[in-house]
């Protein structure tokens, strides 16, 4: 196996635990913190196509690392705030009991 | 001793100062409100003296003093002031009359709760009359005109919580205005054509030769003549004002006002006003004689109008029995004579009738003043009588007043004036009927006055009113002795022998000719005023009225006759029906036109208009909402379905996505897409 | 002198005021729309001491060619003032409005602020605005404090003058496509005929008859005016004396202003038939206020009398036909003064008298018929007196008023038009009638037993008339200060008689 597709096997599974942590926890942060291991997920396998692309030395991947990154804090913090507004709307943060936008 | 010209505004205005003053007194001030018109009057007759001696230094001279009043157009408007002998002896003798008439009213209005008021609107007619005659335009005239018949409105209205007092009111004013419009058109008229309302402007105003000339070259319709047509129209004012057949209806309903309102207003001044507007515009009324082959002269209408109306109210005065209507008619009748002077061209003897008159009707209803009350307010001659030993003074002066107005030769004023007016019908060539009526007249007026004179003087008293009367206070008397004393000596100013008034009216020194100037014709008169007096004394004087019930002695002789004259020869049911019905019959129609024609017209336009939204309605609701209706429930059921696949859980959300992101990725694995 | 923005001030101080009234706190609103409403007034009286020729302006809606152009000429500033002293007058004679009083004050301000707008507006676009603004209010103020009937009054008012104003507005479009300017000054330097050759003759003559039509229902005159008696009488007090005394003059006002100036030609065309309907609205105006006998609807009909006694003198002068000259130019000249100043005048009379009206009708809790009432006089002689003078002021009385402007519309109508002249006396002999007949019902006569006390005036009444009641006797002795306003305007609209171009002011 080529060191590519270790990265690439560790992302998926890192991705898959993210994705299943999102599907399947009542939690809403928890289900945060599914949504950020799919990120860096996303992010590993920028820097792995960087890393054994045709181009390692420009530093296209880290610079997309580093936004990835930066929009990831920005996500948590809006995530965070909603959670934190739909726990004042309903005294707890269970996204079961979050179904008002049904139609 | 000068006048100026220019100050001569003076004389009217103080008498409408006291009025002024006497508005804003409160009811309880009326002394303090009597006293300021009475001094207001003082020094207007002051004044008045003093312009009478101005304008005897030149009587031929017609001063006056013009101003602007407003700008019309580039033209000024402008009025003005005017002192000529004519203006100058009507001052004095308004201001006088005026004067001792105030007097009388401080007894006479003594215990009226309203007297401030009395004395304020007494003061606003004064001051307007006099306004009236030193006017030396006809629309100055014209204003103090209408203010002098406001003043009759309000005064003969004085007593307005008597219901007969209003209507009388209210028909004077409306009698009255009828003949004023029509003066205001002639006005207008003459304004019009000459340009100017000015009598005396130089060459430019419209009594001067030149205009006068202008007016009597153009004709009107029917070959009527310019200057004759404003003419009549003018003399329509004068009718209106001076109770001339057939506007006279109102001056007897006016006898509802004060007895002082009827001596000063209904008596002496103001129904003189028409004449004295005649006499103002004299030149402008003859212009039309010197013109040959015109159908119609302005002054034989006047000489008729006047001959009807004198022998009219005489006869009708016979056979009343209200002390005040007698005198009303007996005005009426002398406001004839006067007219049929100007009419026959004698317009000096008109004013001398005119003076003489205001003096001695001034009396009588002075007398009749004293006389109602002294009788607490009885005024019907059958429920009076015997007041002869009871009223001394007043039978006196009251006879002396009679004796004048029936013309009882040679001593007193009514005959000479009289006499003038009589010999001027004589040699008048166009007709004989003024004359006719003229002596007709003589001898009703001297029977109609003896018949009250004894019906109220003579006999048993035959009420408990009349029985109880007293002789009134001085306040009251003392005018009267006055106004008997210019009553008897003012005849003697315009005698044949010594034409001293005619002279300084005309402004020529007039030739002596012998006191008895047609001796036929003396003759007739005196033995006219004889019989009248004769056939008075007769009838009522003789055998006095024994009981108020009993009938009149020519009422019994000629019933049919008496009844007519009674009832005033129907004239004023007459109006009633035609007049009146006629108003009445516009007005309904022209309410009808509104209510039912006009705003029906309004009310199909709308029902048309609401027919064509209803039928817009009908479309709308039926084709285009219809449509629009079904399609957005088609869109509202769709939504409906659709909006059932949210759930609301962000989980299934998240488990879609994942589920449509694996399906893409396989998708994509297997090729597809390439 | 051109003193900055006063015009704006006369038409935005009640403006602005009315929004300031109506935040105010309801029992503040009297004092302060009262003050408000004597801004016009002063203002007024300012610019008459500047005199007129005052102006302001600036370009609003440049592509449309439309300005915002305002300014003052003698006519204007008479109904200006005309204005100043009859809004105050109306708010005095409201003042006992309780309910929901701070609207109708705010209403009457913006009333009286549009009133102003169409006196002194220049630009058709602008005047329009005001002219149709000034309804909006009327509207309320009659449907939400009328009599009983108010509802059908206030929707028949403003149903029948919006209807006029839509020819109106057709009309002018038409004269705006044919010019490309609504400027009033603008439109008068046209060389004459312009409109006849731009527009063909028949779309001129349509426009003049849609903008005659807009004029005519407003005024009114005879026969459009079958809105004019029930909507008088259904108003409140204060807002029926507005009604007659200045809304009557915004129509007669566009006569002279719009309708004369623009259409000269048409206008002389036409004015053989619209004396008649003059000389008939003078008529049956008199002869149907002798048959009411609610006052409300009697004074009503005699409004209807007066300002088509204006309208009158007007249709006299541009009927002419005879040969120009010194006498037919003083005629008209006289004729068109007295129109002016019969304006003011019968503003004035019947403002007082609708307001004398709205008193017995307070005392005696809405009763107003002819027969409700008498003997008052000795029990309330100021109200008797006052009410007099205004009455005799209304039927023309020398010493008063009325007269001067009777007289002159008179001598005018009588050297144009002898028979008009003739036949409307008879408005004036009826017009005594009625007016006579009512004195003698209401406060002659003995004093009916049954009868609840009636007070005399209070010092509130006596304050709202008086001044219309002095300004009567003043301008009756002295009628200079206002003639002069509008005699060079009318000596120059005389000018071209015999029948020339459009009159230049």
């Amino acid at each position: 196996m080529s060191p590519l597709a270790i990265c690439l096997l560790i992302s998926c599974g890192l991705f898959g635990v993210g994705l299943a942590g999102a599907l399947c926890r009542g939690n809403a942060i928890l289900v945060l913190l599914g949504i950020e291991l799919m990120l860096n997920a996303a992010n590993l396998n920028f820097v792995a196509f960087w890393r054994f692309g045709p181009s390692p030395s420009t530093a296209t991947g880290v610079v997309f690392v580093l936004f990835g990154i930066a929009v990831a804090a920005a996500e948590a913090a809006v995530g965070l705030a909603l959670v934190i507004a739909l726990y004042r709307h309903q005294r707890s943060v269970r996204l079961a009991e979050a179904v008002r936008l049904r139609g | 001793m000068g006048f100026p010209v220019d100050r001569l505004w003076l004389i009217p205005l103080l008498p409408l100062l006291a009025a002024g003053a006497g508005a804003l007194t409160p009811r309880r001030g009326r002394t303090f409100a009597a006293g300021v018109a009475i001094a207001a009057m003082t020094g207007a007759l002051l004044l008045s003296g003093r312009a009478l001696a101005a304008a005897l230094v030149d009587p031929a001279a017609h001063r006056y003093h013009n101003f602007t009043w407003f700008d019309v157009g580039t033209a000024p408007l402008r009025l003005g002031w005017l002192l000529d002998p004519l203006g100058a002896v009507m001052l004095v003798m308004v201001a006088l009359v005026g004067l001792l008439i105030f007097v009388f009213s401080l007894g006479y209005m003594r215990e009226d709760p309203n007297g401030a008021r009395f004395f304020c609107f007494l003061s606003l007619f004064a001051g307007a009359m006099l306004g009236l005659v030193v006017a030396n335009s006809l629309l100055l005239l014209f204003i103090c005109w209408e203010l002098v018949g406001l003043a009759s409105y309000l005064l003969i209205g004085f007593w307005f919580h008597r219901p007969e007092a209003a209507a009388a009111a209210k028909k004077a004013f409306l009698v009255t205005r009828i003949g004023d419009l029509a003066l205001l058109l002639g006005m207008v008229w003459l304004y019009h054509a000459s340009g100017t309302l000015l009598f005396y402007d130089g060459d430019a105003g419209c009594l001067a030769p030149p205009v006068l000339a202008a007016l009597a070259g153009h004709s009107v319709a029917g070959g009527l003549l310019l200057s004759t047509a404003i003419g009549l129209l003018l003399f329509a004012g004068a009718v209106g004002k001076s109770g001339q057949f057939p506007l006279h209806v109102w001056l007897p309903d006016a006898m509802e006002g004060p007895t002082p309102v009827s001596a000063l207003i209904h008596a002496a001044t103001m129904v003189a006003a028409g004449v004295f507007l005649v006499a103002r515009v004299y030149p402008l009324m003859a212009a039309d004689l010197a013109v040959a082959g015109v159908p119609l002269h302005a002054l034989t209408v006047v000489a008729v109008v006047g001959a009807i109306t004198a022998l009219l109210g005489a006869l009708v005065a016979v056979a009343q029995n209200d002390l005040k209507r007698v005198l009303a008619f007996s005005t009426i009748s002398q406001l004839g004579y006067m007219m049929l002077a100007l009419g026959v061209g004698a317009w000096t003897a008109a004013i001398f009738h005119l003076l003489a008159h205001a003096y001695f009707k001034a009396l009588l209803f002075l007398g009749a003043g004293s006389v109602i009350h002294a009788a607490h307010h009885e005024q019907d001659i059958r429920r009076l009588g015997g007041l002869a030993p009871r009223m001394k003074l007043t039978f006196a002066t009251f006879a002396v007043g009679m004796m004048a107005l029936a013309g009882v030769p040679f001593l007193f004023s009514g005959y000479w004036s009289k006499e003038a007016i009589l010999h001027a019908a004589l040699v008048w060539p166009v007709s004989a009927v003024p004359l006719g009526a003229g002596l007709a007249a003589v001898l009703l007026t001297a029977f109609y006055m003896t018949r009250l004179t004894a019906e109220v003087f003579f006999g048993p008293p035959r009420t408990d009113h009349a029985g109880g009367a007293r002789e009134s206070p001085a306040v009251m008397t003392v005018p009267l002795i006055v106004l008997a004393v210019f009553a008897t000596g003012l005849g003697f100013l315009g005698t044949p022998a010594w034409p001293w008034l005619q002279s300084m009216l005309t402004g020529e020194r007039l030739e002596s000719r012998p006191l008895v100037e047609h001796a036929g014709l003396t003759a007739l008169s005196v033995l006219l005023v004889g019989i009248g007096l004769g056939a008075g004394w007769w009838l009522y004087g003789r055998r006095p009225r024994a009981s108020q019930a009993a009938r009149d002695p020519l009422a019994v002789a000629v019933p049919r006759i008496w009844a007519a004259l009674a009832g005033r020869l129907g004239v004023d049911e007459i109006y009633a029906a035609t007049v009146g019905r006629l108003t009445r019959m516009a007005a309904t129609w022209a309410d009808g036109l509104d209510r039912w024609i006009w705003d029906g017209v309004v009310r199909s336009v709308a029902a048309l208009g609401r027919f064509a939204g209803l039928l817009g309605q009908q479309a709308d609701e039926d084709g285009l909402n219809a449509g629009f209706d079904g399609a957005s429930g088609h869109l509202r059921e769709t939504g409906r379905a659709y909006s059932r696949t949210q759930t609301g859980e962000a989980r299934s959300y998240l488990l879609v996505l994942a589920a449509g992101f694996a399906a893409l990725v396989l998708w994509l694995s297997w090729g597809g897409g390439r | 002198m051109n003193p900055p923005l006063w015009l704006s001030l006369l038409i935005f101080v009640p403006w602005v005021g009315a929004t300031v009234v109506a935040a105010l706190p309801p029992r503040m609103s009297r004092g302060v729309s009262l003050a408000l409403s004597l801004s016009t007034l002063a203002l007024g009286l300012a610019c008459y001491a500047v005199g007129p020729g005052i102006q302001e302006g600036f370009e609003w809606m440049p592509a449309l060619h439309i300005r915002y152009h305002l300014a003052l000429d003698g006519l204007s500033l008479l109904l200006v003032l005309l204005t100043g002293v009859i809004g105050p007058m109306s708010l005095l004679a409201s003042w006992a409005v309780e309910r929901q009083g701070r609207q109708f004050r705010s209403l009457f301000l913006v009333l009286q602020g549009s009133a102003v707008g169409v006196f002194v507006a220049q630009d058709f676009f602008l005047w329009f605005i005001f002219w149709e603004l000034s309804l909006v209010p009327a509207f309320f103020l009659i449907r939400m404090w009328g009599g009983p009937g108010a509802g059908r009054a206030a929707y028949q008012f403003v149903i029948y003058t919006l209807g006029g104003s839509a020819f109106m507005l057709a009309g002018f479009a038409a004269v705006y496509a044919a010019t490309g300017t609504m400027d009033f000054a603008a439109l008068q330097t046209l060389p004459p005929g312009t409109l006849a050759a731009r527009l063909g003759p028949a779309l001129a003559t349509a426009a003049f008859a849609g903008v005659f039509l807009g004029l005519a229902v407003k005024v009114p005159l005879f026969p459009f005016h079958t809105w004019l008696p029930a909507a008088y009488a259904e108003a409140p007090v204060g807002v029926s004396m507005f009604l007659t005394g200045v809304m009557a003059k915004m129509g007669v006002y566009g006569f002279f202003r719009i309708l004369w100036p623009l259409f000269p030609d048409q206008l002389h065309a036409a004015s053989g038939v619209l004396l008649w309907l003059a000389l008939a609205g003078v008529l049956v105006g008199a002869f149907a206020a002798l048959a009411q006998t609610d006052l409300k609807r009697m004074l009503a009909y005699s409004s209807l009398n007066h300002v088509n006694t204006c309208l009158l003198a007007l249709f006299a002068v541009t009927a002419f036909r005879g040969p120009a000259g010194p006498p037919a130019a003083g005629a008209a000249a006289a004729a068109l003064d007295g129109a002016l100043l019969q304006m003011f005048n019968h503003g004035l009379s019947a403002a007082a008298l609708f307001f004398f009206v709205g008193v017995l009708e307070a005392r005696r809790d809405g009763r107003r018929g002819l027969d409700d009432f008498g003997g008052l006089r000795a029990a309330a002689p100021v109200f008797a007196g006052l009410c007099g003078i205004a009455m005799f002021s209304a039927l023309g009385l020398p010493g008063l008023n009325g007269f001067v402007s009777e007289f002159l519309i008179l001598r005018g109508v009588f050297g144009l038009a002898p028979a008009m002249a003739a036949l409307s006396c008879l408005g004036l002999l009826v017009t005594a009638v009625f007016l006579l007949t009512f004195y003698q019902r209401v406060f002659h006569g003995p004093r009916r037993p049954a009868d609840p006390p009636f007070p005399d005036l209070s010092f509130r009444e006596i304050a709202t008339v008086g001044m219309a009641v002095v300004l009567m006797a003043v301008l009756g002795v002295l009628p200079h200060p206002l003639l002069h306003l509008v005699n060079g305007l009318a000596t120059l609209w005389a000018g071209p008689l015999g029948w020339l171009p459009a009159p230049v002011s």
